[in-house]
């Protein structure tokens, strides 16, 4: 019994007599306000109002927070009032997706669309266009991390095995070069040298290839995107694993000379399981954009002749969108787009979990 | 010992074993470096063919195919005095300089202060801030509700538009604050005991102790405004208020017929390409010139970058 916690309070049980007593009606309400008060006095042991026992509420505790840190919170608001209106306000807008957005009603004001707000989806999934730009998108993405992601670490790996420290330098610095170039510059770049009078083409020609201008074909679109793509970020890509490379104990490197084993081996059995949580990490990364291919570079690199294979879901919804003001049928098509990469984001983390026990959270 | 001791006789009998004991290794190494060699001439030799490129003959130009391993006689710098003398491009830089300017202003000042509010111990919302922050890394309005929201607040066809909603880039902050945090609190304690208010233990403790990770939000941040054109191209709609990427990505992509009017017609077709591979030189050079210098601060915040984002 609570009875022991507090004075003995002979009227705690008699709460609901007061509460008549002082000619209260007797309505739902107050009964069980009167109840609730007796309930709450027991459990406790104290009474309503014996401000000694009772905790803080949360809001007073609040107000005495913000007062302590008043000098803290004043440095934030600027980067609170930031996020909800370039990051949550554009969050709140995702509902013109379920409705048919019309500027002047705005976004609460526009009707919802037919199918419970989902006939925006409905249209895209039945449209020609879902199969096409799905289809690219994953075979951009999957192509791109199937021949890009090991790039940065083969590259890093024989950097490691270069003895001249001011040779390996320098390759470095090189390579980070195009990283640092515009997608602008690059894609122009990439388009006068595939163009019929640029030197890859002519490269090309030389052992059999086209002698025309390569990004008028849809295929060759594929391979010109994720070829310059691992042209561009190898170098920069490569600085994460030669600095995870650098961090692997060199004793490990002694012992496993003493066992025998060669320069192979020891990458085999040494280096790469140094670094594959490293590996693993970047990967999850990098699954985590499968769904966002690079649509600047395929805005600047595609062509309505090359839409058939270069047409990815962002720039479909950049075309529906803010070329065809088609607001509300385009922002679903993001939700998808969205919604499919979480999905991917979370498999992989699963999946990462259950074998290496490395996850992003 | 017997074995090393019929080794050193081996050695000894037959001289030309030494010759011959080219390892497995050797080879690797060899091919490494001639591999390593190939990698810097695949970097390079596109830059070096724009520059060299953009110095040569306009007419001599146009009729070559192939690669180009000198500029063509006779050279000229003409084309880089139609890109400077052209008043879309210079003001084009100065769109660019100007949200360089501010925007680095405002994305450093956002960023370390949202940055040092989470390594603050003790307020009670710090909780909440902070996952109103990581939340945006995994979910996001997307272009149209984003492009409306700009419209709403009515930064269209203002250079506003290019500063303000990339503020802050969260992946930043917490590289940010990941430098911030590996500074000892007992410092911010004993600052505090000593009467100093938040914002002065950032500005006199914090920002001293993390030069070189603001030194790589320069360089990320700077580098974001620099190239970015995407943002520019939807949101503005006067020519005079387009930063230099936008004012390059149209030149390159249509014809650069109207750069130069004081030239002949057959010419001009010529020296379109010609001004092309200068804009290019130009609008690169500048980074490309600044990024070696910042190499081993950038090396950490990829590193801190990867790992906490």
């Amino acid at each position: 019994m609570k009875w022991e916690m507090g004075r003995w309070r002979p009227w705690g049980g008699f709460s609901l007599l007061f509460h008549f007593r002082k000619g209260n009606v007797a309505g739902f309400a107050g009964v069980r306000r009167a109840l609730m008060r007796y309930r709450k006095n027991r459990k406790d042991g104290t009474r309503m109002g014996n401000k000694k026992k009772k905790k803080e509420s949360l809001l007073r505790r609040l107000g005495k927070d913000l007062r302590k840190y008043a000098d803290a919170y004043i440095l934030v608001v600027p980067v609170v009032i930031f996020y909800l209106l370039f990051c949550y306000k554009p969050m709140y807008g995702i509902l013109i997706a379920f409705k048919d957005f019309s500027p002047a009603a705005g976004i609460w004001g526009s009707d919802w669309t037919t199918s419970y707000g989902f006939q925006h989806f409905i249209d895209f999934f039945q449209s020609y266009y879902f199969a096409r730009i799905l289809k690219n998108t994953l075979v951009i993405s999957l192509t791109s991390i199937i021949f890009g992601f090991p790039a940065p670490i083969i590259l890093a790996l024989l950097l490691n095995e270069l003895k001249n420290e001011k040779f390996k330098r320098v390759v470095q610095t090189v390579s980070y070069m195009p990283h640092f170039i515009s997608v602008v510059v690059i894609c122009s770049m990439i388009l006068m040298f595939t163009s019929n009078k640029g030197f890859i083409t002519y490269l090309l020609s030389l052992v059999g290839g086209p002698d025309f201008s390569l990004l008028t074909r849809p295929e060759y679109f594929l391979p010109i995107y994720v070829l310059s793509g691992i042209w561009q970020e190898i170098g920069w890509g490569a600085i994460i694993y030669l600095a995870a490379l650098s961090g692997i104990d060199q004793e490990l490197y002694e012992a496993a000379k003493i066992d025998g084993a060669g320069r192979w081996k020891q990458t085999l059995y040494v280096t790469l399981p140094g670094i594959s949580g490293t590996i693993i990490i970047m990967l999850l990364l990098r699954m985590g954009n499968v769904m966002n291919v690079g649509f600047e570079k395929v805005m600047l690199l595609y062509n309505e002749g090359i839409y058939e294979t270069a047409d990815v879901i962002s720039t479909f919804v950049y075309r529906k969108g803010l070329q065809d003001f088609q607001w509300s049928y385009s922002a679903a098509v993001g939700i998808f787009n969205s919604v499919i990469n979480f999905a991917v984001v979370m498999i992989f983390n699963k999946i990462s979990r259950k074998f290496s026990e490395v996850s992003l959270w | 010992m017997v074995t090393g001791r019929g080794k050193q006789q081996k050695k000894q009998v037959y001289g030309y074993e030494k010759r011959k004991k080219i390892t497995g290794y050797q080879v690797f190494s060899v091919c490494n470096v001639i591999l390593m060699l190939f990698v810097i001439l695949v970097t390079l030799y596109p830059v070096y063919y724009i520059v060299i490129a953009s110095f040569s003959d306009p007419g001599a130009l146009s009729r070559h195919t192939g690669l180009l391993l000198a500029p063509l006689e006779p050279y000229t710098g003409r084309a880089y005095q139609l890109v400077f003398q052209n008043p879309q491009i210079v003001t084009g830089f100065q769109n660019t300089l100007f949200v360089l300017a501010v925007g680095l202003l405002i994305n450093l000042s956002l960023t370390m202060l949202g940055a040092f509010f989470l390594t603050i111990k003790g307020p009670m919302l710090k909780n909440v801030i902070t996952f109103m922050i990581i939340f945006t890394m995994y979910f996001s309005g997307g272009l149209i509700p984003s492009y409306l929201n700009v419209k709403d607040l009515g930064l269209m066809n203002s250079l506003w538009a290019l500063i303000l909603p990339g503020a802050i880039s969260t992946t930043n902050l917490i590289i940010m604050k990941s430098a911030f945090q590996s500074i000892p609190n007992s410092l911010i304690e004993s600052a505090r005991l000593d009467g100093a208010s938040y914002f002065q233990i950032l500005v006199r403790v914090m920002t001293p102790l993390s030069k070189a990770t603001i030194a790589v939000m320069v360089l990320y941040y700077g580098v974001g405004h620099w190239n970015s054109w995407f943002s520019a191209s939807i949101y503005l709609r006067a020519g005079d208020k387009f930063p230099l990427q936008l004012v390059v990505r149209n030149i390159l992509n249509i014809s650069a017929s109207a750069m130069s009017s004081d030239v002949g017609m057959d010419e001009m077709a010529q020296m379109a390409d010609l001004i092309k591979y200068a804009l290019i030189v130009v609008t690169a050079a500048p980074i490309l010139a600044i990024y070696p210098f910042l190499q081993k601060y950038f090396v950490k915040g990829v590193m801190v970058g990867a790992i906490k984002g």
